[in-house]
């Protein structure tokens, strides 16, 4: 029986005033009414409080009980994880719909992690030791692709007393036992419990320097992210933030994805549910799902389960890492979360900041960001968190305050194009307004695996977009015949460019995932059109010579026709490439 | 205090009255959300739901408005319940109002089962993926932005646009191909005029589905903050009509913007921190169970397919109404005035509008192999045709290249024989993309980027 701490003064939606609280801390978990309705004390004064709840407060009226649940809002964290479908304060929606039909309805109490299942576990940890907090106790094969490492929960201490032998054991069973310097004896179990808004400590922050590669042409080659670095996506309604979200978590190499819906559709989820079991990861030849860990609090959830979603997300996120590996991920979208924070705002009669967004918005989105990173971990591997959160800005218009904000904090901004959109240009993220601040820090990478050409390549095709851009201005007023060949030419170099390489079809089995390599020698064929072509055109031949040069349209094909594994087709193309330019090229000797 | 010792307790006098809100003190402590009825100084209950509770004191928002209420004589009494609509097969073919109590002078329906109108947030593990494609006979939605069963998508409209028109035809023609099922539509009018309530009914009639209609009817002239509960109201009907009778439901919520406005009075009344425009902080979340309120489970056979119609003020798709919703839905039909003014029916916009659901339910075995890319082309091509035009009226068209000139007449040819249709002409899937690929041709086929070799061999040009 869970102890009463006070009760229910006044209902407001999804915020409840208490009175007669006296022993409660800030930010614990509670449970209120009859239906004991989950909740999280959010303020408190004197004897009252404010509760957030985390379910619908229909029927709940003043005078109700008010339970404590002895914690703050916490996770479990331990195997069964991967491959699970979270509200977002960690119910399992699976086993919940087991208990009840389609609906989720109130008051429902469902474990995060399976009681029942066993796990067969290996002891690496040796008794005597001395003990840390963070390190390995053992490992449990969690699923084919990823081993679960069982920590010690941070902040452990002592020496080991006991390890368990290796076995099946359910994630209550203890594993581990030490006696603490006070020389009490603590057990640990296969899985430990974290509080969400607590970032979880690490050894050390290490500098960024690995791409997470992708797969989309657009990111990899031009606005890159470094594994431990931070994005923003924002754009308004059918960019194309979901699509991509859904394609950076198919096929992006991180080792661990962990995919918040926050306050975004239900079928969207569905969709998730249905193909990432059937999607096969390209480099290890698993199921996707295998290693995907889902947070759904679909719009019509609450709306405070839904503001926690993304720190119950990210605490899971933190606990992959702290194993060391490295973990990316989706938030679509922090406007919903954002809004979340001034729905609660707003019902607790705070004093509003911009737009009726709370003036603490930019705090809390720091923090949010600022888990992120590449780290040396308590247990002295590397992992890393790649954050790309995705932005709802109200009529599509980027100075509002959460996009603005977020690009405060983050280093990198994809942003999503209505124009492009609407031409079914996809991903839709602009060229020209995009950027990455992680360039230089993966150029290294790129050198080492692809050549050294990478950089190079990069800027000389940002130059030619650039200059376009202006170009276009020019075109827009009198048309392209104007321009001398010399500008036309760059002008169908960068058209090509767009259709054949930034455009990527998500539904096509082939152009779906593009590796760097193909990616490198996709632009190298490209701009070796714009050089030769310029050349020639300076010898004397026309634009529409060089148009009309049948290679043209294989190499808009490119993309679909040649697989990832026969790369030396992309060759052969360049070579009649060269062969086609030398013909124009003979012409004017 | 037990809840038996409550019930039927009624309270003579109110202390405050607000527009369509009354606050009420020294009373029990009453549950947030449930239902009130209010009695007024002539004997007539009115209904009203609790929008904020406190020790001893109520605010109750009174849905057939406050007109006539006075402090010390009106009576209240709390249910113990929120508001809720009595469902069963009986309700097919009848008419109701807002807070659904029928407005046909015909007796209340026997009900089999007495349902929150609140809803429930539909478990993301029981949806089943829409991907059933539904033809309704219009080139512009079938061809480019399919409809699929389970969807919901809304049309942005303006005034005068003919969205009612557009919303009849697909009710009068919308099929599965080759499939017979038991369907039904549920009809919500939110503050919409009695005449365009009467061409629904009118249309219904016609095409002999009336007694297939559940309609739900809070007109113009009818209390504003009805308008609150009756997409509510409407989707419990197609909750029970779906998920418990397994008929396939299209419902139409007209007009959401008016809704909206309901939504903004009250908010505006209570002294609520405003966001965009005036409209509450949580509007997104508030539409977001209303139009969560559809799709398919899976083990059942019905669906719920939406189709809300909004008219954007002003035309503003960034108008927080349209933008909120287009968050929410699957895609979104825009209805384009300049097209309308040149007499082109149904002035459906090829660029803004988008079918997020099309993807799944459409291609071999579905609709027809070519489908998805003839529809990407189509895009690519008329967003051409788009910057074309923009040229065109800078340097005159005898300016264009030879090409822009093609793009050109493509638009024209677009518009005329792919996107307009009459009002009564149903064409079949085939069909449309037979059109689609006769002004397609009309391109080079090195323009073509967005089709394969194999559909430039086997369509161009037939």
């Amino acid at each position: 029986m869970l102890e009463i701490i006070g009760t229910v003064e006044k209902v407001v939606g999804p915020v409840v005033h208490a009175r007669g609280i006296m022993k409660a801390k800030m930010l614990d978990l509670v449970e209120v009414g009859e239906n004991h309705l989950i909740g999280e004390i959010v303020k408190l004064e004197g004897d009252w409080a404010a509760i957030q709840v985390y379910e619908d407060t229909t029927g709940l009226a003043p005078g109700s009980d008010i339970y404590s649940a002895g914690m703050p809002l916490s996770v479990e964290l331990g195997p069964g994880l991967l491959g699970t479908i979270y509200d977002g304060v960690q119910r399992p929606l699976e086993a919940i719909r087991d208990t009840s039909d389609q609906y989720i309805r109130k008051g429902i109490h469902v474990t995060a992690l399976d009681r029942e299942k066993r796990w067969e576990f290996k002891p690496v940890m040796k008794a005597g030791t001395v003990l840390e907090g963070g390190e390995v106790i053992g490992t449990v094969q969690e699923t084919r692709l990823i081993e679960c490492r069982i920590l010690a929960p941070p902040g452990a201490k002592g020496k080991v007393d006991r390890v368990a032998d290796a076995g099946p054991y359910g994630v209550d069973d203890v594993v581990m036992r030490y006696d603490d310097p006070s020389g009490a004896a603590v057990e640990v179990k296969l899985h430990h419990r974290w509080p969400v808004r607590q970032q979880r400590p690490v050894k050390g922050r290490l500098p960024l320097k690995i791409p997470l590669i992708t797969g989309q042409r657009v990111i990899d080659t031009l606005f890159p992210v470094a594994k431990g670095g931070t994005v923003v996506l924002p754009g308004g309604f059918g960019t194309g933030k979901t699509m991509t979200q859904h394609a950076l978590s198919k096929w992006s190499d991180a080792d661990i994805i962990v995919y918040i819906g926050c306050g975004e559709r239900g079928n969207e989820m569905t969709d998730v549910l249905i193909s990432f079991p059937e999607l096969i990861d390209p480099r290890t030849g698993r199921p996707i799902m295998e290693r995907t860990i889902l947070i759904a609090n679909t719009s019509n959830m609450p709306v405070a389960a839904r503001e926690a979603s993304i720190y119950t997300g990210i605490t899971i996120a933190e606990y992959y890492r702290d194993q060391g590996y490295h973990v990316a991920i989706m938030a679509d979208s922090t406007s919903r979360w954002a809004e979340a924070l001034r729905e609660l705002s707003g019902r607790m009669e705070e004093m509003p900041a911009d737009e009726g967004f709370p003036a603490y918005l930019p705090t809390r989105l720091a923090e949010f960001y600022e888990r992120a990173g590449m780290v040396e971990t308590l247990c002295g591997s590397e992992g890393s968190i790649s954050i790309v959160g995705s932005v709802s800005p109200p009529g599509g218009d980027f100075s509002e305050p959460v996009t603005q904000h977020t690009k405060r904090f983050v280093r990198c901004f994809w942003a999503l194009d209505r124009q492009l959109a609407n031409a079914r240009h996809y991903p839709a993220i602009s060229w020209l307004d995009s950027y990455s601040e992680y360039v230089d820090e993966v150029s290294d990478w790129w050198e080492e695996n692809s050549g050294g050409e990478w950089a190079e390549f990069r800027q000389r095709i940002m130059d030619l977009l650039q200059q376009e851009g202006k170009l276009m201005q020019v075109v827009k007023l009198v048309g392209p015949d104007v321009l001398p060949d010399t500008q036309r030419i760059i002008l169908e170099t960068c058209t090509m460019f767009k259709n054949a390489f930034l455009q990527q079809n998500s539904f096509d089995q082939i152009d779906m995932y593009c590796t760097p390599e193909k990616q490198l020698k996709m632009l190298r064929v490209i701009l070796d059109f714009y050089i030769l072509g310029l050349e020639n055109i300076k010898k004397g031949a026309n634009i529409h010579q060089i148009k009309r040069m049948s290679v043209t349209s294989e190499i808009m094909r490119m993309k679909f026709t040649i697989a990832n594994d026969e790369l030396e087709k992309i060759d052969e193309i360049r070579d009649r490439l060269h062969r086609s330019m030398q013909q124009v090229e003979d012409m004017f000797e | 205090m037990k809840k038996a010792s409550i019930e039927g307790r009624e309270y003579i006098g109110i202390n405050q009255i607000d527009g369509p809100l009354i606050m009420v003190k020294g009373i029990h402590n009453v549950g947030y959300n449930e239902l009130a009825e209010v009695v007024d100084p002539t004997g007539k209950v009115r209904l009203g739901m609790v929008l904020e509770t406190s020790s001893g004191a109520a605010v109750i928002q009174v849905f057939e408005g406050t007109l006539g209420l006075s402090i010390p004589e009106t009576r209240v009494r709390f249910r113990g319940e929120p508001l809720t609509f009595g469902v069963g097969a009986e309700i097919l073919g009848r008419v109701f109002n807002g807070l659904g109590a029928p407005i046909d002078g015909g007796p209340p329906p026997r009900a089999d089962a007495v349902m929150d109108v609140n809803g429930l947030p539909i478990n993301p593990t029981a949806r089943e993926y829409p991907r059933k494609f539904i033809q309704t006979g219009i080139s512009a939605i079938d061809g480019m932005n399919t409809l699929v069963r389970g969807q919901k998508l809304p049309i942005f409209s303006g005034t005068g646009l003919p969205h009612n028109k557009i919303v009849a035809q697909i009710t009068r023609q919308a099929k599965i191909v080759g499939e017979e099922t038991s369907f039904a539509v549920v009809f919500a009018a939110m503050g919409i005029k009695h005449d365009v309530a009467q061409y629904f009914i009118r249309n219904f009639e016609e095409s002999g589905v009336l007694e297939k209609v559940v309609l739900f009817l809070n007109l113009a002239d009818d209390p504003s903050v009805e308008r609150l509960v009756t997409p509510r109201t409407a989707l419990t009907a197609a909750e029970f009509l779906s998920f418990t009778m397994n008929m396939h439901v299209l419902v139409i919520l007209t007009d959401m913007t008016n809704y909206c406005e309901s939504l903004r009075e009250i908010s505006t009344i209570r002294e609520e921190i405003p966001s965009r425009k005036g409209y509450p902080g949580y509007l997104y979340s508030d539409l977001s169970i209303i139009y969560e309120r559809a799709g398919m489970i899976k083990g059942i056979e019905g669906s719920i397919t939406q189709m809300p119609i909004l008219t954007m003020p002003n035309d503003d798709i960034s108008h927080p109404v349209p933008d909120l919703s287009g968050y929410i839905t699957e895609g979104q039909i825009v209805l384009e005035r300049e097209l309308d003014q040149r007499n082109i029916y149904p002035p459906i916009a090829g660029l803004p509008s988008l079918s997020r659901l099309m993807k799944d339910g459409i291609g071999e075995g579905m609709t027809r192999d070519d489908h998805a890319h003839v529809a990407s082309q189509l895009f690519a091509a008329y967003s051409r045709v788009k910057d074309v035009r923009a040229l065109a009226a800078v340097i005159g068209e005898e300016e264009l290249t030879p090409l822009d000139k093609v793009y050109l007449e493509f638009g024209e040819r677009f518009e005329r024989d792919f996107l307009s249709q009459r009002e009564y002409e149903d064409r079949s899937i085939a069909e449309t993309l037979d059109i689609g690929w006769k002004v397609i041709s009309m391109l080079p086929k090195e323009e073509l980027h967005r089709i394969t070799e194999e559909e430039l061999n086997k369509y161009y040009g037939s």
